[in-house]
């Protein structure tokens, strides 16, 4: 009958549709080789989380303007004792897509290896991953707009005073030799570095956590596009880092890692040299609080594409740039717990020539 | 500050010297199968000149993004004086790059990309070339490079020591009747300038034919706040 035949059809639909559904629901394999939207990233970060309960977990460590968890996901094999830590953040300038893509990257390769890989088993249990995948949300956010929003760099703090136009420059607004050089004053610039410093909530929760967290950590790295370099501290032309000569080798060494997996060159040098001088930035910031390695990577490629790098090269540009980062990690990591091995080592020998000595004693 | 003499290859007094130089090989030997990049920099000196401004002396490598990283590359050496003016003026550049002639002709595709397009029903028209995702259908492509080889004009003249310009994104194409045998195209590009992190709008009218290369006839530079009234120089 016509009814019987309409059930039929109807009755076939909800078995494909919630086929479908099923599907949808459970194996979803995330595409790290595509761009993710702000609601696709926290999404993934929750689900970072719920499958990897014993190693992941995440932090909310302060607000955007437009009131979104400022979140990251910590990365580490549990321990009794407090750990030293690493920390990686992504996205402060919202048009710099591919940076973004590297954390979740980053996230999914050591999560990926650390059962399997034994150093990336020791790092995880040596030392704590604090990354963030998008610090600056408002502004990813509203670069996903359309066309026309999509080189969108700063925060979306409206402007204060007679100021009409929207924004403060994130990687200018730290407590690092603010206001010095390389910024405008003028807030409908891109590299207008905020009414003052730490104005925006963005940096003030990164300033905090770092300053909280100051003991721990040993390595701070933060995220950006393009130029293929590696830049050390600090961005004022007259002041070095103490430690420059050092952090020179180990960038050098990272582009080295990085030229060695697909022929890309990354040059290495404070951004004085090799960009332009500029004041108020992350990296220094953690610089100047006696984070030892800190470092700013700017990720492909070189300015044919600039911003809008195409999707088919975030596969290879990360794979490139988590070789770049590792390179730094163990070195960091080898620096800090080299001498905890020869510890074990020295004691293994000192026990095996006693229970030697023992034995023979015996005979 | 500047030094005088020998400059590291690696940093940016000596590429943005360099980018100068491509913009000025890109307006004489682009086309919509040619953009070329710079691939490295070997040496660089600079030195101030009498009449007041910045004579940058290179020696660098070029490669054609046509080709890929597969591509071969060639060895150029330039002069870029950039002149100390009240009002900016544009560097002035000479350029000896070798084996220009040899790389492989791009001739067919020219003649086909020009046979097809400059039929008198031809109105291509186009916006955001690439899309937010970095795509651009292989039609676009020539499209695109030639948008990039007459931005390398309005690079070029606009170009100083404390700029570094790259195009981020054509935001439009619209083909306008042809006129001498040329074809002619209007676009609208968005340039990004490194120092100041800005993006720069500007429409052009450009000609184009296998003969001519591409000719430059029209720029206007355009505000892209409402309220934003004088362009940057």
């Amino acid at each position: 009958t016509m009814k019987g035949s309409i059930m039929g059809v109807l009755l076939v639909l909800a078995l494909v549709v919630q086929d479908r559904l099923a599907g949808g629901l459970e194996l979803k394999s995330y595409d790290y080789t595509k761009y993710h939207t702000m609601d696709e990233i926290s999404a993934w970060m929750n689900q970072m989380e719920m499958e990897n309960p014993d190693v992941v977990s995440s932090m909310i460590y302060g607000q955007t303007y437009e009131k979104r968890n400022i979140a990251l996901l910590k990365i580490g094999l549990n321990s009794t004792t407090p750990k030293k830590a690493i920390w990686m953040d992504c996205g402060i300038h919202a048009r710099e897509w591919i940076a973004p893509a590297f954390c979740q990257y980053f996230v999914k390769e050591i999560l990926g290896s650390y059962k399997t890989d034994s150093e990336v088993n020791t790092l995880l249990k040596n030392l704590d991953f604090y990354i963030t995948p998008v610090l600056n949300m408002d502004g990813y956010n509203y670069s996903w707009i359309d066309s026309t929003t999509r080189l969108w760099r700063k925060s979306r703090t409206p402007g204060t005073g007679n100021c009409t136009c929207v924004g403060t420059d994130l990687n200018r607004n730290f407590y690092a030799n603010w206001g010095m050089v390389g910024i405008s004053r003028n807030c409908c610039s891109e590299i207008y570095n905020g009414p003052s410093a730490l104005s925006e909530p963005e940096a003030k929760a990164v300033t905090d956590f770092l300053g909280m967290h100051q003991n721990q950590l040993l390595c701070y790295l933060t995220i950006h596009s393009y130029g293929q370099l590696i830049l050390v501290p600090y961005g004022h032309p007259n002041i070095s880092a103490p430690n420059y000569d050092e952090l020179m080798e180990v960038g050098l060494a990272a582009a080295k890692a990085i030229k060695a997996v697909h022929g890309k060159s990354y040059r290495v040098g404070s951004s004085p040299d090799v960009l332009y001088a500029n004041s108020g930035s992350s990296r220094d910031f953690a610089r100047l609080i006696g984070i030892p390695y800190s470092f700013t990577f700017e990720l492909r490629d070189e300015g044919q594409h600039g911003f809008i790098l195409p999707e088919d090269q975030i596969q290879p540009t990360c794979e490139e740039a988590y070789k770049g980062a590792m390179s730094i990690i163990n070195y960091v990591h080898d620096k800090n717990f080299k001498s905890a091995a020869i510890t074990v080592t020295a004691t293994l020998w000192t026990t095996l020539t006693a229970l030697w000595i023992s034995s023979t004693n015996v005979i | 500050m500047a030094s005088t003499g020998d400059l590291e290859p690696t940093h940016y007094p000596a590429r943005r010297a360099a980018q100068v130089a491509l913009h000025y090989l890109n307006t004489h030997h682009g086309s919509p199968f040619r953009v070329f990049g710079l691939q490295q920099v070997h040496k660089a000196s600079a030195e101030d000149v009498a009449a007041g401004g910045r004579k940058y002396k290179l020696d660098f490598s070029v490669t054609d993004w046509g080709s890929g990283s597969a591509g071969p590359a060639l060895r150029c050496s330039a002069d870029v004086l950039f002149p100390r003016t009240e009002r900016h003026s544009a560097p002035e550049v000479q350029l000896h790059c070798e084996a220009l002639h040899q790389i492989n002709s791009t001739a067919q595709e020219e003649d086909a990309f020009y046979q097809k397009y400059i039929s008198p029903d031809s109105t291509v028209s186009a916006r955001d070339i690439p899309d937010s995702f970095g795509n651009m259908s292989e039609e676009m492509q020539p499209f695109w490079r030639l948008a990039r080889v007459a931005a390398s004009f309005i690079m070029l003249r606009e170009s100083s020591e404390n700029t570094e310009f790259n195009m981020a994104k054509v935001a439009s194409v619209t083909q306008q009747e042809s006129s001498e045998e040329q074809l002619m195209l209007e676009f609208v590009v968005l340039l990004h300038d490194f120092p100041s992190q800005e993006i720069v709008q500007w429409k052009l009218l450009a000609s184009w034919s296998p003969d001519r290369g591409v000719r430059v006839l029209q720029t206007e530079w355009q505000p892209r706040c409402p309220h934003a009234t004088k362009p940057p120089n």
